[in-house]
């Protein structure tokens, strides 16, 4: 949490044009937020269907998350299937996290911060 | 995955194109495209052993039941449930009364279309119209007394197949055919319908919960929970399984309940009664 608010102020200070260097700061120390995110019941609560390392009790509708960074080379697909998996296959059971408004923007990029480091 | 997938498109896209279509309603064909779907999905499953939900689908599930059935959990509802059909109303009738064959072997016809309302009468429905009838008060349809009722009428129908009738009347159709857009249509902020759990992902684990196919999933209702700690009615199965979705769950009985109920009984037509179920 206390990590997420001086995230939040130093971007806030830091502006647009060094944003991007705040990012690539963040892309490590969110990692544990992003997990927290994920595990959540009210939150991503990937484990409903996702077997992700260290997760209790998970389920099976999707396949298991692991190997990120060789099999989503690209960030922006991994954020656009958080966002909203219907969009690649309308019959996913995956809910649209961004587009129901269960995540927002910020919480995406932590849980995929998180989603890299398995 | 993929080919699952792409199956579960194949029939849900089919089942839902007269939706949109606008074609005649066409009972009897749903039927055996249902009926298909998931005995071609699961052929190891014997057709009758898909009552019983999500013990069908999974061999460890299966073992842990057949413990849990030594001492069945459900038996003091059916026992309550029977005192309550013979216990006199205030006027001197019983709930046998309002039933025929005083309730016992016939919960296989319910639901039913009531061509003078033009409703569809569930059991849990018809359990309380009999109980104001009479002046009596109506039960909660997620109460205990509720399930104790419907699992004496299961338990007394065990083994009978169900033998839902769709009359050729218009209203009847309609009631269907809106049963069945419920079913499809996805709702709740996560985004499912209750065909996404029961006909695009049976025997998949959400958390470490096997989901039921829809191909007879109304039959072992009422169910004792192990988790619930007591029985649920249909009503209460259908109410938290919309919660779960986080969507807004229906009253009681209301129309539409009603409707999906009519729709998935008559998907499960010639499948035995098994209820009352126990679950883990
Ligand atoms: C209710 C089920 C469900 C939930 C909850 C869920 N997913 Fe998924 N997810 C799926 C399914 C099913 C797929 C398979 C692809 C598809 O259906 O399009 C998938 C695919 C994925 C993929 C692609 C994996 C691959 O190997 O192709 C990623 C990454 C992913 N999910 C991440 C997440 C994250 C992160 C969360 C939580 C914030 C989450 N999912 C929550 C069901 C779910
Ligand atoms: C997010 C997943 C999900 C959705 C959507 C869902 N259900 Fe369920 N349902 C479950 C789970 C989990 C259970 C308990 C395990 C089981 O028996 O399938 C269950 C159980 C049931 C049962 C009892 C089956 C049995 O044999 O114990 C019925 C009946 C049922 N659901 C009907 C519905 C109906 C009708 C809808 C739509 C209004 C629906 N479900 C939507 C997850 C879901």
């Amino acid at each position: 949490m206390e990590l997420r608010q001086s995230h939040l102020v130093l971007a806030a200070v830091a502006g647009g044009l060094i944003g991007a260097a705040v990012l690539s700061w963040s892309a490590a120390s969110a990692a544990p937020v992003g997990q927290e995110l994920a595990f959540d019941r009210g939150k991503g609560n990937c484990l409903t269907c996702h077997e992700i390392k260290d997760g209790p009790a998970p389920g099976n509708l999707g396949p298991a998350l692991n190997d990120m960074k060789a099999r989503f080379p690209d960030r922006k697909e991994l954020i656009a299937i958080v966002s909203d998996e219907t969009k690649r296959n309308p019959l996913t059971v995956m809910p649209p996290f961004k587009r129901n408004l269960i995540l927002n923007d910020e919480e995406i990029e932590q849980i995929v911060d998180f989603l890299y480091t398995l | 995955m993929l080919r699952k997938l792409f199956v579960a498109a194949v029939f849900v896209v089919g089942a839902a194109q007269p939706l949109l279509a606008d074609n005649a309603v066409d009972p009897q064909a749903d039927f055996k495209a249902f009926r298909e779907y998931f005995t071609k999905r699961f052929p190891k499953v014997q057709l009758d052993d898909f009552v019983n939900g999500p013990y069908s689908m999974d061999e460890g599930l299966r073992k842990q039941w057949k413990a849990i059935e030594e001492f069945p959990p459900y038996e003091f509802a059916v026992d309550h449930g029977k005192e309550a059909f013979a216990k006199p109303f205030k006027n001197g009738k019983t709930l046998g009364d309002c039933f025929p064959n005083k309730g016992v072997g016939i919960r296989q016809n319910y639901p039913y279309f009531d061509t003078k309302s033009g409703e569809v009468i569930t059991l849990e429905l018809a359990l309380n119209q009999c109980l104001e009838a009479n002046g009596e008060k109506p039960l909660d349809y997620t109460s205990q007394e509720m399930a104790a009722l419907t699992a004496y009428m299961a338990f007394t129908s065990r083994g009978k197949p169900f033998d839902i009738k769709i009359p050729n009347d218009p209203r009847a159709l309609a009631a269907y055919r809106s049963g069945e857009e419920y079913f499809y249509t996805r709702r709740g902020q996560l985004n499912f319908s209750c065909a996404s759990c029961h006909v695009q992902s049976p025997g998949g684990h959400i958390r470490t919960e096997v989901l039921a196919p829809a191909l007879g999933i109304l039959n072992a209702m009422p169910i004792f929970r192990s988790e619930w700690g007591n029985m649920g009615t249909i009503t209460r199965r259908f109410q938290t399984c919309n919660s779960q979705v986080r969507g807004v769950p229906l009253p009681g009985q209301d129309v539409l309940y009603r409707n999906v109920e009519y729709y998935l009984s008559y998907m499960g037509n010639g499948l035995p009664i098994s209820g009352p179920g126990a679950r883990p």
